[in-house]
C-alpha cells in the first residue's frame, strides 16, 4: 500500500515556473485525478512522480518514501501514457514482461505474471501480435498491462484515453474503473483534461490551472459547491454571475436573487460585498419562478437531447441547457429563465467575467 | 504524381535520359566495356576477352580485394561503435556543447581527405605510437574518416527517436543500461544498419588518403586500380574496377536484407 505526496513541489523550465509550490496527498489506494486545461502544470506534477523532471524545491513521496532524487527506474511506479509508447520491436507477451525482466523476476515466474496481466485487461489472445497489428484501443489495453504487471503500488496514468475516439473511451473508462475495484491497493494518479473522465472515475480531484492547485475535492464538492470560479468554469461549465451580496439573497444588476436555503445569508458572506454567483447551465429553466431572468436570445445549438440557448441577460451571456424543446426559439425572442435558490451557489472569488 | 500530363511524363523522362545517362550510366558502362576488351582504337572496344577478370581475381589482386574488403568491414564496425557512442552521449549534451561535438566529428569530412592522410603518418611515426608502416594505419585513417557519417546518421536517428519509449522503459524498472540494449538499440537497429553500409563503401572506395600510408603488404584495392592504371594497363584497371564495385554492391545489399529485417520487426 503506498499513497503519493507532494510537498511544496515547484518545478520551473529556464526560469518559467510550469508547477508553483503544489501540495497534495494521494491516499493508498485511492483514484486521484489532476484536472485541468493544457499548461495548468497537470502533467508536470505526474512527471514529477515518475521521475522525469526534477523538482526545483519541495519533495516528491511514494508510500512514505522519499523519491525526489531516485531515478525513474528505481521508483516502483507503473505509467501509462497517451501515446502508449509501446516497444515496436517486442510482440506484445514481451512488451508485458519487460518490467518483469527489468526487475530480474525469476525467470519461471514470468509467463504466468504475463498472463494474469494480459487476463486482466482482456487482451490474452493477443499475446503473440506485435503492437502495430492492433487497434489503438487495443495497445492502450497492453500498455495498462504492461503497467500493471510489474504490480507496481502506484500507477500514473497521462492523458490515456485521449487518443482513443468517444465510444472507445467511455468503454475503457468503464474497463478502468473495473481494474481498480480489481486492485484495490493500487493508487491512481490520472491526469485528464476531460472533466467526464475525472468525475467518472476519481475519488477525489485536484484542480489545476496556471502551474498552482485551485481546488480539491470529491467529484460532489467540487460540481455542487465549488469553491473557486475556476472550478465552478471548468468543470461543469457554470455559468459566472458577479453580484453584490445582500441581506437576503445577492443582488445582480437590480434583480435580489435568492441563493442556498432559505432565509440563510449566504455562506457567512458581508452584505455590501461583491461576489460571484454560479448556476449550472441544465439547473436553468424556462418561463416564470423564484430567480427570474429576463433576456434575449443570441444563439441557439441544437444538441439532439438537449437545447442550448445563449442568452444575455443585462449585458451578460447565459448559458442554459434545456430537455428538447418542441418548438426551437428564434434568435432575439424575449425569453425568461428560472433556477431553484439551492441551485446556486455564491463565491467569495472577486468577480470576472466568464 | 508531381507529372500529371502525359506530354508532361514524357518531358520528365526524356530529361531524365539525357541528364542521368551522360553523367552517371554512360561512364560505368564504359568502364564494364574496358574491362572486356582486349583493344579499343576505334569508337568500340573490339577482341574481347576475360582474360582481365581471370588476372583480377588471382594473386596480388586477390589479396588486394581482400586488403580492402578487410580494412572496410573493420574500420567501419569501429567506425559504427564509436560514432554511435559519441552520438548517443552527444544526444545528452547541452546545446552548444553538442553543436561543437557535431563540429569536431564533420571535421574529417570537411578537411581534405590527403590531408587526413598526411596527418595520421605524421602522428603516427614516431614512437611509441609508430604505427607507421603497418596495416592498421590503413585501418585507422579510414575509421577517422568515416567515424563522421556513422555520428552523423545516428545523432540524426537518434533525435528522431521517441522519448516516450525509452521513459515506458525506465518506469518500468529498468536501468539506463539495459533500456540501452533492449530499447534504444533495437529502435536504432535499422539507421544502424544504413550507417554500417555507408561506412563500409566510402572505406572500400576511399584512395587519396590510402595512397599516403598504405605499406607493400597492406595494398587495397584502389590503390591497385590506380597503380594498374598509372602505368597504362587501361583494361585490366577497368577489370579491377567493376570487381570493386561489385564487391561493395553484394556487402551492401546483404546490409540492406538484414535492415528490411530489422525494420519490419
Amino acid at each position: 500500500m503506498s499513497g503519493i505526496r507532494f510537498e511544496s513541489v515547484s518545478v520551473a523550465y529556464g526560469g518559467h515556473t510550469v508547477l508553483d509550490s503544489l501540495d497534495l496527498t494521494v491516499e493508498p489506494g485511492e483514484v486521484m485525478a489532476l484536472l485541468g486545461p493544457s499548461g495548468s502544470g497537470k502533467t508536470t506534477a505526474l512527471r514529477a512522480v515518475a521521475g522525469f523532471v526534477t523538482p526545483a524545491s519541495g519533495r516528491v513521496l511514494i508510500g512514505g518514501r522519499d523519491v525526489t532524487h531516485l531515478p525513474p527506474h528505481k521508483r516502483g511506479i507503473g505509467m501509462v501514457v497517451q501515446q502508449y509508447a509501446l516497444f515496436p520491436h517486442m510482440r506484445v507477451k514481451e512488451n508485458v514482461a519487460f518490467g518483469l525482466r527489468a526487475h530480474r523476476t525469476p525467470r519461471s515466474g514470468i509467463p504466468g505474471r504475463v498472463a494474469e496481466a494480459l487476463e486482466m485487461t482482456g487482451m490474452g489472445a493477443y499475446a503473440e501480435r506485435y503492437p502495430r497489428e492492433l487497434s489503438g484501443g487495443q495497445q492502450q489495453r497492453v500498455a495498462i498491462a504492461r503497467a500493471l504487471a510489474i504490480r507496481p503500488g502506484v500507477l500514473l496514468l497521462d492523458e490515456p484515453l485521449s487518443a482513443l475516439d468517444a465510444q472507445l473511451r467511455s468503454g475503457m473508462l468503464a474497463e478502468l474503473a473495473r481494474l481498480h475495484r480489481e486492485l484495490p491497493d493500487v493508487s491512481l494518479l490520472y491526469v485528464t483534461h476531460d472533466q467526464v473522465e475525472a468525475l467518472t472515475l476519481a475519488d477525489r480531484i485536484a484542480v489545476m490551472d496556471r502551474a498552482r492547485l485551485q481546488d480539491c475535492g470529491t467529484p460532489q464538492e467540487l460540481y455542487r459547491t465549488p469553491r473557486t470560479e475556476f472550478t465552478a468554469s471548468f468543470v461543469g461549465n457554470a455559468n459566472l454571475l458577479p453580484v453584490t451580496v445582500a441581506e437576503r439573497g445577492a443582488v445582480f444588476e437590480g434583480r435580489t436573487l435568492t441563493v442556498g436555503p432559505a432565509g440563510q445569508a449566504p455562506y457567512g458572506i458581508a452584505p455590501g460585498a461583491t461576489a460571484t454567483l454560479c448556476v449550472r447551465p441544465h439547473l436553468l429553466a424556462l418561463g416564470e419562478g423564484p430567480n427570474a431572468l429576463r433576456g434575449r436570445i443570441t444563439e441557439v445549438q441544437w444538441r439532439g437531447s438537449t437545447h442550448r440557448l445563449y442568452v444575455e441577460v443585462a449585458g451578460h451571456r447565459i448559458k442554459a441547457d434545456l430537455p428538447e424543446l418542441r418548438e426551437t426559439p428564434a434568435l432575439g425572442d424575449e425569453v425568461t429563465l428560472h433556477f431553484e435558490p439551492r441551485d446556486a451557489v455564491l463565491l467569495t472569488a472577486g468577480v470576472s467575467h466568464g | 504524381m508531381l507529372v500529371h500530363s502525359k506530354a508532361g511524363r514524357w518531358a520528365a523522362w526524356a530529361l531524365f535520359a539525357v541528364l542521368f545517362l551522360p553523367l552517371f550510366a554512360l561512364p560505368l558502362v564504359v568502364v564494364v566495356a574496358a574491362s572486356f576488351a582486349g583493344h579499343w582504337s576505334g569508337a568500340f572496344p573490339s577482341d574481347p576477352t576475360t582474360g582481365h577478370y581471370a588476372a583480377a581475381v588471382r594473386g596480388e589482386s586477390l589479396q588486394a580485394l581482400t586488403t580492402s574488403l578487410v580494412t572496410a568491414v573493420v574500420a567501419s564496425l569501429l567506425a559504427l561503435v564509436l560514432g554511435t557512442w559519441a552520438a548517443l552521449a552527444a544526444a545528452r549534451l547541452g546545446r552548444r556543447t553538442k553543436r561543437s561535438l557535431d563540429a569536431l566529428f564533420m571535421l574529417p569530412v570537411a578537411v581534405p581527405s590527403v590531408v587526413i592522410g598526411l596527418a595520421v603518418l605524421v602522428a603516427f611515426s614516431r614512437p611509441p605510437l609508430l604505427l607507421n608502416g603497418t596495416s592498421s594505419i590503413v585501418v585507422l585513417a579510414h575509421t577517422v574518416l568515416v567515424t563522421a557519417f556513422a555520428y552523423q546518421s545516428v545523432s540524426a536517428a537518434i533525435v528522431r527517436l521517441d522519448p516516450a519509449y525509452e521513459q515506458a522503459a525506465a518506469s518500468l524498472g529498468a536501468s539506463p543500461g539495459y533500456v540501452l540494449w533492449r530499447v534504444r538499440l533495437p529502435l536504432l537497429l535499422p539507421s544502424l544498419t544504413a550507417a554500417g553500409g555507408l561506412c563500409f563503401a566510402l572505406s572500400m572506395g576511399e584512395l587519396s588518403a590510402t595512397m599516403m600510408l598504405y605499406p607493400p603488404d597492406w595494398v587495397p584495392l584502389p590503390v591497385r586500380i590506380f597503380t594498374a592504371t598509372d602505368r597504362g594497363s587501361l583494361f585490366s584497371g577497368s577489370a579491377l574496377a567493376v570487381v570493386l564495385m561489385a564487391a561493395t554492391l553484394l556487402v551492401l545489399l546483404a546490409v540492406s536484407r538484414i535492415r528490411t529485417r530489422a525494420s519490419y520487426r
